[in-house]
């Protein structure tokens, strides 16, 4: 623990040495996201000549922080990087603010997955804001304009920098049950959306007073799911269009490429080193890998909430493009831990909306061949069933379903991983143990 | 016959997956062949009691939305429920839900929003120096049903407000690992008639699905008293609870 010895030794080391960092620190906080922007933002860093020192991925708290730039940090005190780039856990912001001196500070969106460790969203959202009085006289916040919840953090701040995404055609039509911030912020009157993208994400004004979707200064236009492979989009910023292209699937990452592209511009990066960085970006630890055993791939897919569990099933799936190109749906492996890591309450298992998947390839469809296993593979398969969705095998134990679900994949095809996180771990382990180790660690 | 689920503040209140309990009650009718319905009843709509069976859901929800919802409560709604629970309905109440089911839920702000009192007890928040009750519970149901089984449940508490049971409340169940009403008493949620309320979620009916059958078999029972349901093939959903129940067994 370097972050924390570092602190007992001196309290204020954690100010002092961000100090000394030329171009200042930024950080991005969120429940979704914040790994796979914060990967971004470096890698466009990395394109833009711009050496900055950024935490590991887990350790987001301020001995985290703290610990990032020790470790930066020569004998003689003189910091290896011009800049900072931290993924902060959203309780950690006040702290980070505090003593970090951040010239940038990115919200990406609020959900509700953090009830266990915070009671509720709203006073997430009220944590997040009591760090904004810290930042410096020059310093600006970075808000999500389409999640209410987030933009209406922006009141009351001098200049803060939204962005958003306006496309029609991206709208679902409907509000999910999961939507969780759906009442406008300032009066509790239902919103009234324009357009829903997930969740509560989407283009909405309050009928009642005068709160509403601010107008984003950095948007995504035109966005083109490319399945698996990618995402295309137009971005425009405040100095103009540009042709971008991520590859990373769903929508999700194009906030995320936002978040990053705004972050980056307005810590001085030029336009064309962020698409270029954005272009280069393979992806976090974790979130979306591929790897190749024998002539099989395997997707592993990392699963946080209903959401991004949502999108997920979305995307790869039930997605229409990649039924089109296999004439059979695919295998998928869901893997249920309910360690603190996962969540401890599978409740959020009923959230995920099955039922649309189970719509979306009934109509003549292959219907993929499901695999559960994890801590909790027997609730996963209760509410697979209760989708009206076939349930192929339930095997508990995490190396043996993996094997089984990879021996009947056939060769040349792909097998859908889907885990939350401690699962991931131990099949990733797994997969490291059958001597299929190729990009696990290759994390930039 | 039809059964019409009337679920209470769909839209506010259905933090912790109460979707599933939706889903597990439409899912095990349908399955019987019963056609039904659900019916969200927001704010400002009254409950509209139907010519067919009906069961009412009330699911947990932040406190934010418990504060807007009570006042909607306190009017004419509070006294249908009131009435339905009186008269034999079925009524389901989750967390937040079941809290306002009792004569009080005081808030951490120290408000008293008032409950609509069909159970005697009342709820307060916690203090500074306890926890929120959080994690897998495992119950034994208090009483018996008419089969001679003594039952036991399976879910998930995340509270912080205690719940108290006044002398003429009957709980729901003993708690045999977990924290349930307030973590002092051993008890868990609370029962009258055919309503009842608790802290689980998790979701609570689908691995539970004796209490699903119960729940409906109440509500077809309150049209035509000699109701039967099919038995169906419980083998995942017994998997489900075993799997949690042996876990929490073996601490
Ligand atoms: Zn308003």
């Amino acid at each position: 623990m370097p972050g924390v010895m570092a602190r007992r030794v001196d309290p204020k080391v954690l100010e002092k040495l961000s100090r000394r960092l030329r171009r200042g620190s930024v950080a991005i906080t969120g429940t979704n996201g914040k790994t796979t922007t914060t990967r971004m933002v470096s890698k466009i860093l990395h394109t833009a000549g711009i050496r900055a020192v950024n935490n590991s991925t887990g350790a987001n708290l301020v001995t985290g922080v703290t610990a990032a730039l020790v470790s930066d940090t020569s004998l003689s005190g003189r910091p290896a990087s011009e800049m900072g780039l931290f993924e902060v856990d959203e309780a950690s912001v006040p702290r980070v603010a505090e003593e970090a001196q951040l010239s940038l500070l990115a919200v990406l969106n609020l959900f509700r997955d953090q009830l266990d460790r915070y009671g509720e969203l709203s006073y997430t959202a009220k944590v997040i804001a009591s760090a904004f009085p810290d930042l410096p006289p020059d310093g600006s916040v970075v808000l999500n304009a389409d999640d209410p919840l987030v933009a209406n953090l922006g009141r009351g701040t001098k200049n803060p920098v939204f962005f958003g995404v306006e496309d029609p055609a991206l709208d679902t039509g409907k509000l999910q049950h999961i939507a969780d911030s759906k009442d406008c912020p300032v009066c509790g009157t239902a919103l009234s959306y324009e357009a829903v993208y997930f969740g509560h994400v989407g283009v909405y004004r309050c009928p009642n007073c005068s709160f509403a979707r601010p107008e984003p200064a950095y948007r995504a236009t035109r966005v083109r799911m490319d399945g698996p492979r990618g995402t295309d989009f137009l971005l425009t910023t405040p100095g103009g269009e540009h042709e971008a292209r991520i590859g990373l699937p769903g929508l999700y990452n194009v906030y995320n490429a936002l978040a990053a592209a705004a972050v980056a511009i307005e810590a001085g990066v030029e336009a064309e080193d962020v698409v270029r960085g954005l272009r280069a970006f393979g992806g976090a630890f974790g979130r979306v890998e591929r790897v190749r055993v024998g002539e099989k791939e395997v997707f592993l897919l990392l699963i946080k909430n209903p959401v991004g569990f949502n999108e997920i099933l979305r995307t790869f799936v039930a997605s229409p493009a990649e039924r089109a190109n296999a004439d059979r749906a695919g295998h998928v492996l869901i893997a249920i831990n309910d360690n603190d890591a996962d969540g401890r309450d599978v409740s959020w298992l009923w959230d995920v909306d099955f039922e649309m998947l189970a719509e979306a390839v009934t109509p003549g469809g292959a219907v993929p061949r499901f695999y559960v296993t994890g801590i909790r593979a027997e609730d996963m398969a209760v509410r697979l069933k209760y989708a009206e969705l076939p349930v192929h095998s339930v095997i508990p134990d995490r190396k043996e379903a993996l094997l089984a679900a990879l021996g009947a994949t056939p060769p040349g095809e792909t097998l859908y991983v889907l885990p939350t996180y401690t699962t991931m771990l131990e099949l990733r382990q797994t997969l490291s143990d059958l001597g299929h180790t190729h990009p696990f660690w290759e994390d930039k | 016959m039809k059964l019409t689920i009337h679920h209470l503040y769909a839209d506010m209140m259905n933090l912790y997956g109460d979707r599933g309990n939706v889903i597990a009650i439409k899912k095990r009718a349908e399955w019987r062949g019963i056609a039904v319905e659900v019916v969200d009843v927001g704010l400002g709509e009254s409950i509209s009691p139907t010519s067919s069976a009906d069961l009412f859901l009330f699911g947990g929800g932040q406190d934010r939305e418990q504060t807007l919802l009570v006042e909607d409560l306190s009017g004419m709604k509070g006294a249908d429920l009131r009435a339905v629970v009186e008269d034999g309905g079925v009524v389901l109440g989750v967390c937040g839900g079941y809290q306002l089911m009792g004569h009080y839920y005081e808030t951490p702000e120290g408000q008293k929003l008032p409950g609509i009192g069909v159970f005697d007890m009342y709820t307060r928040p916690r203090r500074g120096d306890e926890a929120r009750l959080i994690g897998n519970v495992l119950a034994r149901v208090r009483a018996p049903e008419e089969d001679g089984v003594v039952h036991e449940v399976a879910g998930f508490e995340n509270h912080g407000g205690r719940t108290e049971l006044g002398d003429d409340a009957e709980p729901f169940a003993d708690v045999i690992v977990g924290y349930g009403n307030n973590g002092r008493d051993g008890t868990e949620g609370a029962r009258r008639l055919n309503a009842y309320g608790t802290y689980l979620h998790g979701s609570l009916l689908p691995k539970n699905p004796w209490l699903t059958d119960q729940l409906v078999l109440g509500a077809l029972r309150r049209v035509d008293d000699r109701a039967e349901l099919e038995p169906l093939d419980d083998s995942a959903e017994r998997d489900a609870f075993a799997s949690v129940a042996n876990r929490l067994r073996k601490g």
